[in-house]
């Protein structure tokens, strides 16, 4: 017999009232970025040099345009998901731990556009 | 009560680190490091996308001694992070959980992300 709650069993969540999402979505996204990742380093490895124009020639190409679009953001999400984790263990005071989650959060979305902005604009064309 | 007899391990002047527990603090600060890494990816894009005086600015202190050796490690940081990464992914379907095994890994995941970074390095220049 279950001693959980019908409502409790429905939602599936556990004790820590968020389920399984971030440990999934920490796996998923550490995947993707495996192969991103290598890409890139790949990449930079092998680029005939970082001069003004040839940075801006690799970034406008377009499947190099797609892929450091898809490298960026799953960067950011999978950076404040290990953030996340780090503020949790170590900042014991809920305020200043709130502050800091709210804070990590608005740097990586403020990056993450950042770079899609930067990506855009030297893929599309300015 | 006399407690004088009691073990006093672990003394942490003289503590011997596993080398799982070096692997598992250099995951996450690997992973800490790369956050901050990532300021630097996406100034590098940025200052690409905001012309050449801009960009030749950042070149310039990234291709500084202190630049070169963050660009070192950011790179140590990456191979690591992704061979661990992968080590945990193992972990996660339940194989590799014996203290034998973990040991053995944890070195085989350091000597591989050393190797990669060299590698790297090599294919760079």
């Amino acid at each position: 017999m279950s001693l959980r709650s019908p409502l409790g069993r429905v939602l599936g969540l556990g004790t820590a009232k968020d389920g399984t999402g971030h440990w999934w979505g920490q796996r998923v996204s550490g995947i993707a970025l495996a192969i991103l990742g290598l890409w890139f380093a790949w990449s930079i490895a092998t680029m005939s040099g970082f001069s003004h124009v040839e940075a801006v020639t690799f970034i406008g190409k377009p499947i190099n345009a797609l892929l450091l679009l898809l490298l960026s953001v799953t960067m950011a999400y999978h950076s404040y998901l290990g953030i996340q984790v780090v503020v949790e263990d170590y900042v014991h005071s809920h305020g200043l731990k709130t502050a800091s989650l709210i804070l990590s959060r608005f740097a990586h979305i403020l990056l993450a556009v950042a770079a899609i902005f930067a990506i855009l604009r030297l893929g599309i064309g300015s | 009560m006399n407690n004088n007899d009691r073990p006093l391990s672990p003394h942490l002047s003289i503590y011997r680190w596993p080398i799982t527990m070096v692997s598992s603090i250099l995951h996450r600060a690997t992973g800490v490091a790369m956050a901050v890494g990532y300021v630097v990816l996406v100034g590098w894009l940025f200052d690409a996308a905001s012309g050449p005086e801009v960009y030749d600015k950042f070149l310039s202190v990234m291709d500084s001694t202190i630049g070169c050796v963050l660009l070192v490690g950011w790179s140590f940081a990456f191979f690591y992070h992704l061979s661990n990464g992968i080590r945990h992914l193992v972990w996660d379907t339940g194989r590799g959980l014996e203290k034998e095994q973990a040991t053995a890994s944890a070195w085989f995941v350091i000597a591989a992300s050393i190797v990669l970074t060299a590698a790297f390095w090599w294919a760079a220049s």
